[in-house]
């Protein structure tokens, strides 16, 4: 067991040194490493990774979002219907369909003639488009399972789990999409945008930001349209629920009219626009310009044309943000919205309206917000407790076992020093509870040596020779040590499996702490105990 | 350097902790009860990522006045809400509890209570300062229990499937024993001291199985060898030979974590502090079980000799 051949001794050092390499990087200034803004003067071959701090460090807002599966299955149901009803329109003869019904996962329809049936199913088939990306998952082909009732005429397409689980998933990556882009705007750094589970979005923005601002952009759908309004019943009359067809009452952004009857069917919608920016009003305020594209320009020119003299609104997430009269037909495809806007939520509306809307409504599940100054303390806070705990475990090894103990102590830093590598070659997050981690593996991973040195003081009293003694502890004690720490792990793991956030963040360097602390405690110092035990040759174990 | 503390501990040390068992299951045992029925009648005080709700903690210009801000938030009709001193006296914790509604419409109530509690701090409280907010919905909030329970669970079957497999089943079933053990009682200490129960509780308890597995898997160890060693020796004298034998290491392993955990939970800060506590007593109470729960529990189930001829 003490002897180690030259190239094991060259292996072992070599692992230590690497630790060390990779550790190094967080003890050197920015400007020499380099950092986010800065370039570094290390050569590029030398690791200038840094240990990645968990947002409870360095501050920052965590969100985690859930898509509404719900409206998402909605706007499928609706498209379908949409389609049918266009479909059984689109050539002659027409035919006639009503009692449009969205039920769960079913959109159902009743013929005027059931005698059309054949011919209602073949017009209606495109909505079956077989779908490429169902086909390679196994689903099955179709994304609607189509039955018809002859004697009644009423056909019901009922959608597949399968084509809802995929329009989940798109509308997940759109979202993402969607929301990358929105927060690219507020030019915070880093931020992290992903998918969790299936219906899921973390969202993590580090540094000093505004919660309630990220929270404002991230999660409005923003869908904008333009209406015209709606002017044949009064609103005192709607609002006593007397809705003409093809009507629509919103709310409306302004308390001298709160609520405002818009015709449904938009005259243009965002998806025609093509750049938005925050601007200001020919009287001072601030606003937001707008530009549509080829046909919404077109499209919006005739409207307003044929409606000078009236008013159109502008419609953010069914709430009236605006309804200027039209004074003049609106040709050029660009215009400005006034709506009572602060510099900064012109700012935001503008950069919702670049960025496009959510295909789905997002709720906040899970919020979380540490300011810098909370990070820093808890730095400072965890670096103390972690000197202070160091150094008391150090000299107690020593008053214990007297030089067998600075051995152990030595191990114990090459084991600090190479979990700081490992984190930052891994870069995996260090979070607060991460730091306990490391604390907690400071004062557990001097077992493996304690075990070693009871065994080596036990057959030191049995009259051992020294080198004997030593030999006969590290051989005995092996397989304690590995059933140990492998039970430790084990609870490690499932921290990590069990974890979110700050909490994996202590499973991290547990599990790291462990690999280290066995190789430390029991090869790394048992090399160097070999060392001194051949170069001092000691008559007598201090233990 | 050729001074070492360890020369003056002991060896062969004979202390009869098995003779002890009796004691030992009855201490434990009202111990267990205590905890449950604390447990039962008290209840843990659920950290709000358990309970689903939110929580800020705000700095104010020189010490803060609890009397000021108390009413503030009180009188907002949220419910049940705490405000305390957190770690000094210009912090201060204001926990409000879960707002009712299920799904998206619960998320949100959470989301629009913290909203009015900072509405009316901004317009009641001079120079207030947000240090760090948490808003968590009750469909989070539950599965994060489930999570928790699973976890810890999970972590208990694993061990004893581990230990089946390195050991006997006597063994496996007396470490596991051992295990419950201890985390009932940190749930019962928590209960009674109605500490906040959290997230990072959880990863205690869970640390706490592992360095108590740790170290009952150290005496089994040796009690395996003195098995095959003394043939002829009996049970009870193997047992306690074995546990004497792994003292030392037991209560030097045990100092260092401890002093590793006393600095944490003296210089590591509030948010640390739950869980270095649930730390300290889970070693303390980890180190006593495996000494005098997990040992003597083999001489009630038995183990056959036979079985450890290598």
């Amino acid at each position: 067991m003490l002897h180690f051949s030259k190239l094991k001794q060259a292996i072992i050092w070599l692992l230590v040194v690497v630790g060390l390499v990779f550790a190094l990087p967080n003890a050197l200034p920015e400007n020499i490493r380099g950092g986010q803004d800065v370039v570094g003067t290390l050569p590029s071959f030398v690791p200038s990774k840094t240990v990645n701090l968990g947002l409870d460090l360095q501050g920052g807002t965590h969100l985690l979002y859930e898509v509404d599966v719900e409206s998402v299955k909605q706007a499928k149901l609706e498209a379908a219907a949409d389609d049918a009803r266009q479909f059984l329109r689109s050539e002659k003869p027409i035919i006639p369909a009503t009692g449009f019904r969205i039920d769960g996962d079913a959109v159902s329809f009743r013929l005027a003639r059931p005698t059309q049936m054949d011919m209602a199913l073949e017009r209606i088939k495109p909505i079956n488009t077989v779908d490429q990306a169902l086909l390679l998952t196994g689903g099955t082909k179709a994304p609607f399972v189509m039955t018809s009732d002859p004697e009644s005429g009423r056909i019901t397409l009922s959608l597949t789990t399968e084509a809802l689980d995929k329009e989940i998933r798109d509308a997940v990556a759109r979202s993402i999409e969607v929301i990358r882009q929105r927060i690219d705007e507020l030019g915070t750094r880093e931020p992290t945008i992903q998918r969790k589970g299936d219906d899921r979005i973390i969202v993590e923005v580090p540094g000093k930001s505004d919660p309630e601002r990220i929270k404002e952009l991230v999660g409005k759908t923003a869908k904008m349209s333009f209406h015209m309004l709606d002017t044949s019943v009064s609103i005192t009359e709607a609002m006593a629920g007397r809705i003409p067809p093809g009507a629509k009452l919103v709310e409306g952004s302004n308390p001298s009219e709160p609520n405002i009857l818009i015709r449904r069917r938009p005259l243009v919608d965002g998806e025609d626009l093509v750049d938005s920016r925050p601007s200001f009003s020919q009287n001072g305020q601030p606003a937001v310009s707008f530009r549509f594209n080829g046909k919404g320009a077109r499209r919006f020119g005739d409207a307003t044309a044929k409606n000078v003299g009236r008013r159109f609104a502008i419609v953010l997430d069914d709430t009236v943000i605006s309804a200027p009269v039209i004074n003049s037909p609106i040709l050029g495809g660009s215009g400005i919205i006034e709506g009572g806007f602060t510099t900064e939520s012109a700012n935001d509306l503008s950069i919702l309206l670049r960025a496009g809307a959510l295909p789905a409504k997002l709720t906040v599940l899970d919020q979380g917000t540490v300011g810098p100054e909370m990070g820093a303390d808890s730095i400072r806070a965890g670096a103390f407790a972690l000197i202070i705990g160091f150094v008391a475990v150090v000299i107690f090894m020593v008053l214990v076992y007297g030089i067998m103990g600075l051995i152990a102590d030595a191990a114990l830093i090459a084991n600090v020093l190479m979990i700081v590598g490992a984190l930052s070659a891994l870069q995996a997050t260090l979070t607060l509870p991460g730091i306990a981690g490391i604390i907690l593996t400071i004062g557990m991973a001097v077992d493996a040596n304690v075990l070693i040195f009871g065994r080596v003081r036990e057959e030191y009293r049995n009259g051992k020779t020294p080198i004997n003694a030593v030999e006969t502890g590290f051989t005995k004690a092996r397989s304690t040590i590995l059933d140990a720490n492998i039970t430790t792990l084990i609870a490690a793991v499932l921290l990590l499996q069990f974890g979110s956030g700050p909490v994996k963040g202590f499973g991290v360097t547990l599990a790291i702490g462990i690999f280290t602390s066995v190789f430390t405690a029991f090869v790394f110092s048992r090399m160097l105990t070999s060392y001194w035990l051949f170069k001092a040759k000691p008559k007598a174990l201090p233990i | 350097m050729s001074f070492a503390l360890s020369r003056y501990i002991p060896l062969g040390t004979k202390i009869p902790f098995v003779e002890q068992r009796f004691i030992a299951f009855g201490l434990s045992s009202i111990a267990i009860v205590v905890s449950i029925a604390a447990f039962l009648i008290i209840g843990l005080n659920f950290g709000i990522d358990f309970r689903g709700g939110s929580q800020i903690l705000i700095v104010t210009e020189g010490p803060a006045d609890l009397s000021e801000i108390r009413p503030v938030v009180l009188s907002l009709g949220l419910g049940d809400v705490q405000v305390q001193n957190f770690g000094n006296d210009s912090t201060v914790r204001i926990r409000i509890e879960r707002q009712s509604g299920e799904g998206t419409e619960g998320a949100n109530a959470q989301q629009d209570a913290i909203k009015t509690v900072k509405a009316a701090l901004d317009a009641n409280i001079e120079g207030w300062q947000e240090r760090a907010t948490s808003v968590i919905s009750p469909k989070v909030s539950g599965e994060l229990v489930n999570a928790g329970i699973y976890a810890v669970f999970g972590a208990l079957i694993c061990m004893l499937i581990y230990i089946w497999f390195r050991f006997e089943w006597q063994f496996s079933v007396g470490a596991v024993v051992a295990l419950a053990h201890d985390v009932i009682l940190t749930i019962g200490m928590f209960s009674l001291s109605k500490l906040e129960f959290n997230l990072s509780i959880i990863a205690a308890i869970l640390t706490i199985v592992g360095y108590s597995m740790n170290d009952t898997v150290v005496v089994y160890d040796r009690i395996r060898e003195n098995l095959r060693k003394y043939k002829r020796m009996s049970l009870l004298d193997v047992l306690n030979q074995s546990i004497n034998e792994t003292l030392s290491r037991t209560t030097i392993t045990s100092i260092t974590t401890l002093l590793a955990l006393f600095a944490l939970f003296f210089l590591g800060g509030e948010v640390l502090r739950g869980f270095s506590f649930a730390m300290i007593w889970g070693v303390v109470v980890g180190t006593y079980s495996s000494i005098f729960v997990a040992a003597p529990i083999l001489l009630v189930l038995g183990v056959q000799r036979g079985e450890f001829e290598e």
